[in-house]
């Protein structure tokens, strides 16, 4: 789905850049959330937010509503076991009875900054070629405004449009993410350390982004490897320009980090104030930090946790649950090595690697780095495979609701049937992280390939 | 040497009663009978004033007053291992054990005492309820010790005794230093200095042993228990809903288990544990099960209306069965060898309809007055049973209606041949509904007016094989239907040679119902698969009549009261935001009808879900509906039972009327007052209810691929990591290239690449030379490798075995 659905997107809007530039988007977007909302009053009910592909234990509204009953009816929001997110979140969203716009109006300011997000990344993506020399000829295939086409996707992605429909949160905590990417692209210290805090405050997962967000912040957007511009440095002495760009800025560093430590002493703040009256700050974080990593819940989901803890043996349940987290943490200083000239790629790669292994993963995680991957279009226009993951994403899309089904309506199949597909989910977005990190890598091969046959010649 | 012991324990028993008569004559000079000064100057210093110590503690000064001279006596005649032996035993035998004896020998005012009591009853549908009460009562706290003569100790066990535990500990601590003082007093006078370590020994033990006792002694606390075994469920429509016997008699399906302890509210839940532990050794049956935090939970208001400590659990799975009777009869002290009891006969108790044992138990133990009885223990048994008449379905094969004959040998297959000679009473009652009387009057026009001459006169529509000895009559201002008439037999009146064996024959059809509670509740069971569904709780009015007639009790404003009480397992997840009620069909808000609602939602594998609701319905209310939405849970495979497929109870809701009351006026009468089980009836009870138990199919998981499970996603994450970090640590050989042209190595670097070519005995490779050339050399060491490899394993394989 990503890379078609990119290039479905790519020739629409280059036909529209035809037209004329922003327009499109602006068009687009708008038949976008008319769409949304035509779904959302559907007269019929679609049961989107029971489906264990939107909601799962943390982003489910049902639960929402749940814990703002509990809250209302003088209670702590988290006794029981049934919401385990926020409470900012129970205290905004708790009294709205229009929960659906919230989440219409989070998808579209989502699709805005990923747009901003992509205009920026191209400008430095081409100031950056012009400084190596390398744009006429880099850039002549890819002349259209990424960014556009990353913000379409988001919007257009069946994923997202189903998340927002069934009213899962994941909207916002995506929201937040992209917030953070935003923030830290355009170098607003203070808007990524919010929207970093924000995210980590909802969804836990994006707290590994602080490395990206130091990058981004500190070498500024993605650009070729810095031995590049060294090289070429080497090759011509004496001239000054490109030194500029390798220099690590620690102030901005130092800025997000006193930004964020503000930002979370508000959060808290502002936590202990709206769980004050029934619970303490400890409840909070045991019911819902602790609720990710001890992986509590064994509801079926798109994920590949919940079927092995219902089956592990007791005894190795605390070892496997140290692997498989740790093995999020494992991937998060290799690829920073590889990638610390690229932070934004590197933030994708992370949340991609964080949706696939976190415990309770549904498609509104995936929704967020299949639009952010169209970010990276021109750099991953030559990926393998991206017509088969096409196939294997709209396959499993297709064939898990079925199997869930069979299994869980009908009781024909059994539970083997959906893990087979949360299985071959898998698979799919493993491929889909390790191809698009190596083309990326190809990318920077290509592109050093090329600058040293210029300084060759 | 026990001997001697027990001697000296015997011979403290008279002098124990003269303390207690010289305590009675106000003679403060109490410990004049052995002499001993320093005890008394004890008692000064520890009470702080002078003033006569309780009696319990007078008499165990004795003991002690008597034991020590003959411990020294056999002390100073034997050697030392023979007196250590008698200090241990001695110690063993710790002064609270003898101060609870002597203390039983002495005060036994009151008898314990036990009566055994039958109803037997016909049903509207053609059935008959016989109902076996057993009553045990222990006579006041002050007086039960270890000892009973009728009452089970298994019991009586479960109850607190009765001084507060701090004051139990201080008062024998007392006396503990009393006995050592004078030990040490007798030691330093015989001058024997070995005889120091002795006392130390003894101290020791003695605080080891008072210690041990101490944890022995408070065992459970109960303050009240219910105890029942069910089976069937009680048909409210037509057994009636309204009477005492259904209100308290009518259980749950399998096991319900309700205690309130006498214990801080930190230890209840510990309380419980251990009493669920015990009652399941006592009972044979599965109680146990209820320890775990999951099965159990702590209604506040809807229950019981006593608050307190209460813990509540049920068992809706339990199968009950004869191995739960035997137990429960063998707390009967004629078990069913004699009296009542001995009708029980398995196969055609276990052959009816619905059959619930119960053991209902309170002790006032905790209470400081002493003017209500210590210990009572309930035990019925309802049973409701198709009597089989072939006799009277012959003779009148016409009539389908005709209600059958029966007599008690027809429905047990036994007769009772005389009482439980410990029985204080042993009476059977028959009672029939004072609707069939003038029923017949209506039908017969010829009737008597006397109730009690028509009944057994045979003048009327039923005959009864014996003559009763009392009749009874309930006393109902508004005489609606549903108030009775009692006939009582004594069974102490037969023997063996003329059995006791009441039969009851029908003349004509007569029809009655039985008086319904004001609202029927059911609940059910809504929507498919095994995702998500509702469960409704739905209630009818039974019927115009009694429902106006209910209403008198309430104010003007006619508001129905209406208690719900129910208890969820923890992976039926209910979201009480979804509550929905609907009120004749129209779905009404929640403000409106619920007055008051508790919540206690289900924690994951930690504690079930309760809810606790008290609706205000109008009185003309003809249904209401409560709706509640949940999601099902998903299990570890091992916390599916063996029959995960079967699926999971729900236990039975409880529904209870607030406003109304189950009670039987009865005209008083001096047999009633003694009458355990007509004085039960007189009590008032809430109209109570249980709705159904609801089986909820849960999804499983494949019991048989845990390992295909770990294996294939441990596969998947292998294959994540591996290729990931393939895919970054790979580098194509023209960057490489690159790298070495364009950059001047670093030494460290040319030396490491010389000594690695040196390694493998190879010139230093160019950067141009293609890497697949050295690939055949690798494959034959790797063949060496794998050879030598093999080699070592078929050593091994051959050299271990």
């Amino acid at each position: 789905m990503p890379t078609a659905n990119t290039e479905e997107e790519n020739s629409k809007s280059e036909l529209q850049k035809n037209h004329g530039g922003g327009g499109g988007f602006t068009r687009w977007a708008v038949v976008a959330v008319i769409f949304r909302l035509a779904l959302i009053y559907f007269p019929g009910n679609l049961n989107l937010s029971s489906r264990p592909e939107v909601s799962t234990p943390l982003t489910s509204i049902r639960r929402l509503a749940e814990g703002y009953w509990l809250k209302q009816s003088s209670m702590s929001p988290y006794a029981g076991s049934m919401y385990h997110g926020s409470p900012l979140l129970l205290s905004v969203l708790g009294p709205l009875t229009v929960k659906s716009l919230v989440f219409v109006l989070a998808d579209l300011i989502s699709s805005i900054l990923i747009r901003a997000t992509g205009r920026k990344l191209q400008i430095a993506y081409r100031k950056s070629l012009k400084s190596l020399n390398l744009l006429n000829k880099s850039t002549d295939s890819g002349a259209l405004s990424s960014g556009d086409i990353a913000a379409l996707v988001y919007l257009w992605n069946p994923f997202t449009i189903v998340a927002c429909v069934g009213l899962s949160t994941s909207p916002v905590e995506n929201l937040f993410t992209i917030l953070t990417l935003y923030g830290a692209a355009t170098g607003l210290a203070p808007l990524a350390a919010f929207g970093w805090v924000m995210a980590t405050h909802l969804s836990l997962y994006p707290a590994i982004l602080i490395i990206p967000v130091i990058l981004l912040l500190g070498y500024g957007p993605d650009a070729p490897p810095s031995k590049l511009f060294r090289s070429k440095e080497h090759g011509k002495v004496g001239d000054g320009k490109s030194s500029q760009e390798i220099i690590f800025s620690w102030r901005r560093v130092f800025h997000l980090l006193v930004w964020t430590s503000l930002w979370s002493v508000y959060v808290l703040v502002l936590c202990s104030i709206s769980v004050k009256q029934h619970g303490s700050l400890q409840e909070m974080f045991q019911r819902t930090y602790g609720f990710i990593l001890t992986v509590e819940d064994l509801s079926p989901n798109i994920g590949v946790l919940w079927y092995f803890f219902a089956e592990v043996f007791d005894f190795f349940r605390d070892f496997f649950l140290i692997v498989f987290h740790s093995n999020i943490l494992f991937m998060i200083l290799p690829l920073a090595i590889r990638l610390k000239h690229r932070p934004c790629f590197l933030a994708f790669v992370y949340i991609a690697i964080s949706s696939m292994l976190k415990s309770y993963p549904s498609v509104g995680d995936s929704a967020l780095y299949l639009g952010l991957l169209g970010l990276f279009l021109d750099e991953l226009a030559d990926m393998q495979f991206s017509f088969f993951l096409f196939c294997g994403y709209v396959g499993v899309s297709l064939l898990s609701p079925v199997m869930h089904n069979l299994w869980i309506w009908r009781g024909t199949g059994n539970a083997n049937f959906y893990y087979a597909t949360a299985m071959a989910y898998a698979c799919f977005q493993i491929v889909l992280v390790v191809e698009s990190v190596s083309s990326m890598l190809n990318h920077d091969r290509k592109l050093t390939k090329l600058s040293t046959s210029k300084l060759q010649k | 040497m026990t001997i001697q012991i027990r001697k000296g324990k015997r011979a403290t028993e008279p002098q124990c009663l003269g303390s207690q008569r010289s305590l009675n004559s106000e003679d403060l000079l109490f410990p004049n009978q052995t002499g001993d000064s320093k005890a008394a100057v004890y008692f000064q210093l520890s009470n702080g004033r002078f003033r006569p110590p309780p009696a319990h503690r007078l008499i165990a000064h004795h003991i002690v007053d008597t034991i020590a001279p003959i411990f020294f006596r056999v002390s100073r005649t034997m050697w030392l291992p023979l007196r250590l032996t008698l200090l241990l035993l001695f110690l063993l035998l710790s002064p609270r054990a003898l101060l609870r004896s002597g203390s039983a020998a002495v005060v036994s005012g009151e008898e314990e005492e036990f009566h055994e009591e039958l109803l037997l009853k016909p049903l509207p549908d053609r059935k008959v309820l016989a109902h076996f009460h057993f009553h045990s009562i222990a006579p006041p706290s002050k007086s039960n010790g270890r000892h009973h003569h009728l009452f089970p100790k298994a019991i009586s066990q479960l109850v607190l005794f009765p001084s507060s535990v701090p004051f139990a500990m201080w008062s024998d601590l007392d006396l503990i230093l009393n006995f050592l003082f004078r030990l040490l007093n007798n030691c330093f006078s015989s001058s024997r200095k070995y005889d120091v370590f002795l006392i130390v020994f003894a101290l020791i033990g003695v605080i080891v042993g008072e210690f041990l006792s101490f944890g022995q002694v408070q065992k459970f606390r109960v303050k009240e228990m219910e105890l029942s075994f069910t089976q069937g469920r009680w048909n409210y429509e037509r057994w009636g809903g309204f009477d005492p016997i259904s209100s308290n008699n009518a259980k749950p399906p399998g096991v319900e288990l309700w205690a309130v302890f006498d214990v801080p509210e930190d230890q209840v839940d510990a309380y419980w544990k251990n009493l669920t532990n015990s009652l399941s050794g006592l009972f044979c049956a599965s109680i146990n099960f209820l320890e775990s935090s999951t099965m159990y939970s702590a209604p506040k208001w809807s229950f019981r209306i006593t608050p307190g400590r209460l813990r509540y659990g049920t068992l809706p799975r339990e199968a009950v069965c004869t191995e739960n009777l035997t137990p429960w009869l063998k707390l009967l002290p004629c078990r069913d060898k004699a009296g009542l009891a001995a009708l029980l006969d398995r196969p055609s108790i276990y052959k009816g309809f619905y059959h619930s044992q119960r053991l209902y138990l309170t002790s006032n133990a905790s209470v400081p007055a002493e003017t209500v009885s210590g210990i009572s223990l309930e035990q019925t048994l309802t049973v409701v049973l198709q009597p089989n008449s072939p006799s009277s379905s012959s003779i009148h094969s016409g009539e389908s209606n005709f209600q059958p004959s029966w007599s008690l040998s027809s429905i047990f297959g036994r007769k009772i041949s005389g009482k439980c000679v410990l029985a204080q009473s042993s009476i059977v009652y028959l009672q029939l509904e004072k609707s069939i009387f003038s029923e017949q009057k209506d039908n017969m026009d010829n009737g008597p007016n006397s109730l009690a001459s028509e009944g057994f006169a045979g003048g009327s529509g039923f005959e009864m094989s014996l003559d009763p000895d009392i009749v009874i009559e309930e006393e109902n201002q508004s005489q609606h239907k549903g108030s009775s008439v009692l006939y009582g037999f004594w069974v102490e009146k037969y023997n063996e040679s003329q059995p006791f064996d009441l039969g009851l024959k029908w003349k004509y059809p007569v029809f009655w119902s039985s008086r319904q509670a004001p609202l029927h509740a059911s609940r059910f069971l809504m929507g498919s698969g095994n995702e998500r569904g509702a469960i409704a709780i739905l209630f009818k009015s039974a019927n115009s009549a009694d429902s106006s007639s209910g209403s008198r009790h309430v104010s003007d404003g006619c508001e129905l009261q209406v208690d719900v009480f129910q208890v969820v397992p923890w992976y039926i997840k209910v979201y009480y935001h979804s509550l929905q009620i609907f009120v004749d069909d129209e779905a009404k808000p929640i403000g409106d009808f619920v007055h008051k609602i508790q919540v206690s939602p289900s924690k994951d594998k930690t504690s079930p879900g309760m809810m606790e609701m008290l609706l205000k319905l109008p009185c003309d209310v003809r249904s209401a509906a409560l709706t509640l939405e949940f999601d099902k849970g998903f299990l570890h495979i091992d916390e599916y039972p063996p029959d995960a497929n079967q699926g999971y109870d729900i236990p039975s809701a409880v529904i209870s009327f607030p406003s109304f009351h189950s009670v039987m006026h009865l005209l008083s009468n001096d047999s009633i007052r003694k009458s355990p089980l007509l004085s039960r009836f007189q009590e008032k009870n809430r109209v109570q209810s249980y709705t159904e138990v609801l089986l909820v199919p849960l999804t499983t998981p494949d019991f048989s691929m845990p390992y295909n499970v770990i294996t294939i996603t441990c596969t998947v994450f292998a294959l994540f990591f591996g290729s990931l970090l393939n895919v970054l640590r790979r580098r194509v050989g023209e960057e490489e290239r690159y790298l070495k042209a364009g950059k001047k190595k670093g030494w460290l670097r040319v030396l490491l690449s010389r000594l690695l070519a040196k390694l493998r005995g190879k010139p230093m490779e160019e950067p141009d030379q293609p890497s697949s050339e050295s690939a055949p050399l690798i494959g034959k060491k790797l063949v060496l490798k794998v050879i030598l490899v093999a080699v070592l394993a078929v050593a091994w394989q051959f050299y271990s075995t």
